[in-house]
């Protein structure tokens, strides 16, 4: 009885360290980023963006791609941790690292009393109940303009050198630099959490939330758990945007933001993890191509874009995640190997 | 305080039939339509381009408003709508996102981002007392096209064939086809409508409300505040949730200025955490 225990979970192990194995595509990634503050020196700025976008969307993909949630105001997190970083920098103190984790602090904790709004109801009731607290913040900060500078923004955020030593330079190396090592850390640690025993207890619930009850998974802790984790990951994006801008306006909280996130995700394709950075990537280069263009319009070939990926399908248009060496298809196969090899 | 009572109702009358098609397409048919302020604003721009250009009677504008945007949204319900209506709520909130994001582009190119005004006959225009009241004439019309549109919109669900065929199509709609109910021209004529009354109350709401390319962003809260609240039991509850936040916000936004928009959101979230399916939800149904 306890062998056969013991064979189980050896075997569940070893599906999860298949699963969390590292693919050559994954270093190749980031080698390619670490490249890029070498070959594309005059692309910092827009480098650093798509590095936050990342890091953004990222945090959505925890709670849509893995806990199945819908939010229409996940910029609530984002715009949050960007005021809480930038009222840091002018009150309390400079230093860029500890006012990273403060922002996250403040927007996990955030996260965690909104989370239980999102336990009840259907979709639609989350998209609501989502859309409204990121409306409600976006009300208080402009109302509060003593506190955070109203529609003006809050200005005279003065950030210094990280850790005592790096200064944010004019060009942006720095803070490209800075947002990538915090991208690449919270990846991995995403990337810990989503092939640990806790993150595939999230897929069954995203499947089939009831059937997961009843294999004794329950869904209220685990959709609090990945909620605050997801709000914190936002909040650091926002901080970041703080930081590497010095300033902050009510902009980080409207509605747009939520609604290019979800894009972002989209193009990408969500429950993946990376689906966020290749989204950010794409993009960000297309929304800068398009205002090159049409410099006023390109929301109209962003709304474009949107409404052909739902008709086509999203599971078509990103089925070329399925082409890279190590994708989830593939791994499914592997994994059933392993497990036939090991039982053997 | 009467006079605040009388600008919220006549707010909240408009806010009613501009949600009131939204509070069927979302809560009846389960298709989050986030796209719905787009109807209402083209309906304010056809009432600002036929009277600033044409110098067309308001009058005349007002149906015009409803059936330009009554064909628009029969139009787009064949071409785009209907392929979505079992698709996920995620699709339908990417769809109507890049549909609100295109309309917002394409008025402002055509139209210029500036805000929109338009002269309103004479005999509308100003106010009178009224046993103390300080009423305004527009406002007062307001009331009372819309109560005429309420109460027609009532007996046309509840008393004709129609009305009895779209519950059915919308309770289940299998049984329906299978009882001999075209349900997906039902639907076709009913979003038609939906977003025909909503363009009928952008054109109405271009004076109170203003118009500006990003009005279907601005006002797409106070919707969904509509219909979630009001729930999807019949028209009464968006009626009266509609009725309850037009008082509130402009009571709110009277006394308490500085609170802004912030009780109505919490309001909301309240009631959504305590009902989530809104203060009048209805049994079976789906």
């Amino acid at each position: 009885m306890s062998g056969e225990r013991n064979n189980a979970s050896k075997q569940a192990m070893g599906l999860l360290r298949h699963a969390g194995r590292w693919q050559i595509w994954e270093l190749a990634l980031w080698l390619a980023t670490i490249a890029a503050i070498f070959v594309l020196p005059s692309q910092m700025l827009i480098l650093t963006e798509i590095a936050i976008l990342a890091l953004f969307a990222v945090s959505l993909d925890l709670i849509l791609g893995y806990a199945g949630i819908v939010s229409l105001g996940h910029t609530a997190f984002f715009g949050l941790g960007a005021y809480a970083a930038g009222l840091f920098a002018v009150h309390v103190s400079g230093e860029p690292v500890i006012g990273l984790m403060a922002a996250g602090l403040v927007s996990a904790l955030f996260g965690f009393l909104t989370s239980f709004l999102v336990l009840r109801g259907s979709d639609l009731t989350r998209l609501m109940t989502t859309f409204g607290v990121a409306m409600l913040l976006a009300e208080v900060v402009n109302q509060a303009a003593w506190l955070t500078g109203g529609a003006d923004g809050l200005s005279g955020i003065i950030i210094d050198p990280i850790l005592g030593y790096f200064e944010f330079d004019l060009w942006g190396r720095t803070g490209y630099v800075y947002c990538l090592i915090v991208l690449v850390a919270l990846t991995y640690i995403a990337r810990r959490i989503v092939n640990s025993p806790f993150g595939l207890s999230l897929k069954a619930i995203k499947r089939n939330q009831r059937r997961a009850s009843m294999l004794g998974i329950s869904p209220t802790r685990r959709i609090v758990a990945i909620y605050t984790i997801s709000a914190a990951y936002a909040g650091i994006a926002g901080a970041l945007l703080t930081q590497t801008t010095s300033f902050v306006s009510p902009d980080v909280l409207a509605f747009h933001r939520s609604a290019e996130v979800l894009l972002v995700l989209v193009i990408g394709g969500a429950g993946y993890l990376y689906g966020g950075v290749f989204g950010a990537v794409i993009f960000s280069i297309l929304r800068n191509w398009l205002s090159v263009i049409t410099p006023q319009y390109w929301m109209f070939w962003i709304g474009l874009v949107l409404i052909i990926i739902v008709l086509v399908g999203r599971e078509r248009l990103t089925r070329w995640q399925t082409l890279l060496p190590g994708s989830a298809r593939k791994r499914e196969a592997g994994m059933q190997q392993t497990v036939a090899e090991e039982s053997k | 305080m009467l006079t605040i009572l009388f600008d919220g109702i006549a707010y909240g009358m408009l806010l009613f039939v501009l949600a009131c098609g939204l509070s069927v397409t979302l809560g009846l048919m389960n298709f989050v339509n986030l796209a719905h302020g787009a109807f209402a604003m083209a309906g304010g721009y056809v009432t600002v381009i036929m009277m600033n250009s044409y110098s067309i009677s308001f009058y005349w504008c007002l149906p015009a408003a409803f059936i330009v945007t009554a064909l628009a949204g029969v139009v787009l319900e064949r071409l785009l709508y209907r392929r979505l209506y079992s698709a996920s709520h995620l699709d339908q909130v990417l769809f109507s996102i890049g549909l609100v994001f295109m309309a917002i582009a394409a008025i402002d190119y055509f139209m210029g981002g500036q805000q929109q005004l338009i002269n309103l006959p004479p005999e509308l225009s100003g106010r009178f007392d009224f046993l103390g009241i300080d009423i305004g004439r527009y406002r007062l019309f307001i009331i009372v096209i819309c109560a005429v549109l309420t109460v027609t919109l009532q007996l046309a669900l509840t008393r004709t064939r129609f009305g009895s065929q779209l519950r059915a199509a919308v309770d289940d709609g299998r049984v329906a086809r299978g009882m001999g109910i075209n349900v997906s021209v039902i639907f076709a004529l009913t979003f038609a409508l939906g977003s025909g009354l909503a363009g009928l109350g952008g054109a109405l709401g271009t004076e109170l409300l203003g118009l500006d390319p990003n009005f279907p962003l601005k006002y797409l809260i106070y919707f969904m505040i509509v219909v979630t609240v009001g729930g999807t039991s019949s028209i009464t509850g968006p009626f009266i949730a509609a009725l309850l936040l037009g008082v509130a916000d402009v009571a709110g936004k009277y006394y308490v200025p500085q609170l802004g928009a912030f009780i109505i959101y919490a309001v909301m979230i309240l009631v959504l955490i305590l009902r989530p399916h809104g203060l009048f939800s209805r049994e079976g149904g789906r």
